[in-house]
């Protein structure tokens, strides 16, 4: 009765061989995965002497990498620089684009389809090719090595705004007049009312754009020229270079890179997952 | 002041004398203002300046001036162009097929396991959450001669003959690729997993009373089940190969593209023609080449998919 009523997964009459050696292959699959982070890790964990050791489990391990290395100032510099950069613009995308991606899903009034369309198309055209004409535009005033250079053409993606949408379509009209009745404003309706009943999607959209910032390479490579501005990966990248074959720096550095996406996982892995697959699914 | 009471009644008059639906549209477009101007200023006028500029000889010393087509002539008779080309669609072939394979086949499985499930999609998981550019120098660590390398090590310990990997021409491109296929699993693992349950159980009770097999299961009903999972992850994987970057230019920086071009993608071209060699013109010429690449595949994966 009980294995009817549930899905194929979970159909287990009995334990068989086969679905061992499954598991089994599968773990063996998922600690291969993890190989080259735990070799990050513990090779950050090494001093010079031992990086040849090649052993998982660093036989003295000591925290100088981390010390001297967030000591010279430059990793902590581009760890806030990074941090501001995909924060702002995680708080910007989750703003806008949800209140462009209501007011198609819920307002009706001339233009709205050709403002969708419009905004959609966006879709279709690469970073890459935008990529010199924002260049221009940045040296033109004055936006290279600045936060603003980094963050402005992220501000809002028509990825979120058609995201936001899909779901603001699935909130009852209902609620929204009954606000209405009551006297509400518009903005507040949206903010107060609509807002919190999208929570999963806007916690997706918070994920993927903190994400996708915080990793984010090619642009903040062209439009920062000064250390000092540098977010964490372009600071590695340079970092890496200087350091040649130290490698037990360069893996610290790539650690502390690292390290922040991994720990926030640890906390919230159900609603990155699920947030993963709502933007999937729903994108 | 009752001059500024008066005022106050007018516009208050004029907004309650309209009806809700005036109302709402004054709303809409007040919400969308500041984002149209984004809109407009940050992606469509820089769409058009970039076909634009592909038209011209634009350098950072000197003001563009209008060349037609140059660039694009100038392009395709370029033997580095077409190597670039040949490397972009190495990355795509190989770089498609293989990671959604391995993705599909561990969540087909991961689907079925319940001992330690979210444990075991956590280790696939996670390295979809680090950054390229610092996971690059991670395996050009592993890819290194003995005694640094960890392959070769491992391979050493096997009696199998050292590999030249990142120093081959042969070997390079494969060898940049492993790191962006291992980071990308985990997110179509995700997508493949929520894709195997949004199939109806009653499905599957169906074809076991008909006596159908777990691979005609899996051939029958999976498959054509999921393919609107598979035609996303295909065209967003396909765009995501096309575009690599980030991999190649720290994998080697020495000689980004290298050795000897065989691992150059078009992005990385693009890069270096703007801002090694400061072209930017011929540099927007070659954006517009990736654009038309991207978009023509992915009308051919959806049309082909569609069809099927």
């Amino acid at each position: 009765m009980k294995a009817a009523a549930s899905p194929p997964g979970l159909v287990m009459p009995h334990i068989r061989p086969g679905r061992i050696l499954a598991w089994t292959l599968l773990f063996i699959g998922g600690v291969i995965m993890v190989t080259p982070l735990l070799f990050m890790l513990s090779t950050s964990l090494k001093d010079a002497s031992q990086v040849y050791d090649l052993r998982v489990i660093p036989e003295a391990p000591t925290l100088d990498n981390y010390i001297e290395i967030l000591g010279d100032g430059r990793f902590t510099r581009w760890l806030i620089n990074s941090t501001i950069v995909a924060v702002i613009v995680t708080l910007s995308n989750v703003f806008f684009d949800s209140l462009v991606g209501y007011t198609l899903a819920k307002f009706r009034f001339r233009g709205r389809y050709i403002v969708f369309i419009a905004i959609l198309s966006t879709l279709m055209i690469p970073t890459e090719m935008l990529v010199l004409p924002w260049y221009l535009m940045a040296s033109q005033f004055g936006w290279i090595d600045s936060y603003w250079g980094i963050m402005f053409p992220g501000m809002m993606t028509a990825f979120g705004t058609f995201l936001m949408k899909q779901f603001f379509e699935g909130v009852p009209d209902d609620f929204l007049e009954a606000a209405r009745i009551d006297g509400l404003n518009e903005f507040t309706i949206w903010w107060k009312i609509a807002m919190p009943l999208v929570t999963p999607a806007l916690s997706a959209l918070a994920i993927f754009t903190f994400l996708g910032n915080w990793t984010a390479f090619f642009w903040p490579l062209i439009v920062t020229t000064s250390a000092e501005l540098y977010t964490l990966p372009v600071g590695l990248s340079s970092f890496a270079v200087e350091q040649s074959i130290q490698w037990e720096k360069i893996m610290t550095g790539a650690s502390i890179a690292t390290l922040p996406t991994l720990i926030i996982f640890l906390f919230l892995q159900r609603y990155i997952v699920r947030g993963v697959m709502l933007a999937g699914l729903k994108g | 002041m009752s001059a500024v009471s008066h005022r106050e009644a007018a516009s208050g008059g004029l907004w309650s004398r309209m009806s809700l639906g005036q109302k709402q549209v004054i709303w809409a477009w007040s919400f969308l203002a500041v984002p149209l101007v984004f809109y407009v200023v940050i992606r469509f006028w820089p769409t058009f300046q970039a076909f634009y500029l592909s038209a011209t000889d634009w350098t950072i010393t000197k003001p563009a001036a209008f060349v037609g087509l140059e660039n694009y002539w100038r392009l395709f008779e370029d033997p580095l162009f077409w190597q670039v080309f040949r490397n972009t669609f190495m990355y795509l072939i190989l770089g498609t097929p293989i990671s959604l394979l391995i993705s599909f086949v561990v969540a087909y499985y991961l689907d079925r396991v319940r001992f330690m499930h979210s444990f075991i999609r956590a280790l696939y998981f996670l390295p979809f959450l680090t950054t390229a550019a610092a996971m690059a120098w991670v395996w050009r660590w592993f890819y290194q001669p003995v005694p640094i390398g960890v392959i070769n090590d491992v391979l050493s310990s096997f009696g199998i003959p050292q590999q030249p990997f990142l120093r081959s021409t042969s070997q390079a491109l494969p060898a940049v690729l492993a790191p962006a296929v291992w980071a990308g699993l985990g997110f179509q693992i995700i997508i493949f997993l929520a894709g195997l349950r949004a199939i109806p159980v009653t499905y599957y009770e169906a074809a076991r009373i008909d006596g159908l097999s777990e691979g005609a299961i899996l051939r029958r009903i999976t498959l054509p089940l999921l393919k609107p999972t598979l035609v996303f992850l295909v065209v967003f994987s396909s765009i995501g190969f096309l575009r690599i970057f980030d991999q190649v230019y720290n994998i080697n920086t020495n000689d980004p593209g290298g050795p000897l071009n065989s691992t150059k993608p078009l992005v990385l071209m693009i890069y270096q023609t703007a801002f090694s060699s400061y072209e930017m013109g011929y540099a927007a010429a070659q954006t517009v080449v990736l654009f038309v690449i991207l978009l023509v595949i992915s009308l051919v994966q959806l049309r082909l998919m569609r069809d099927r």
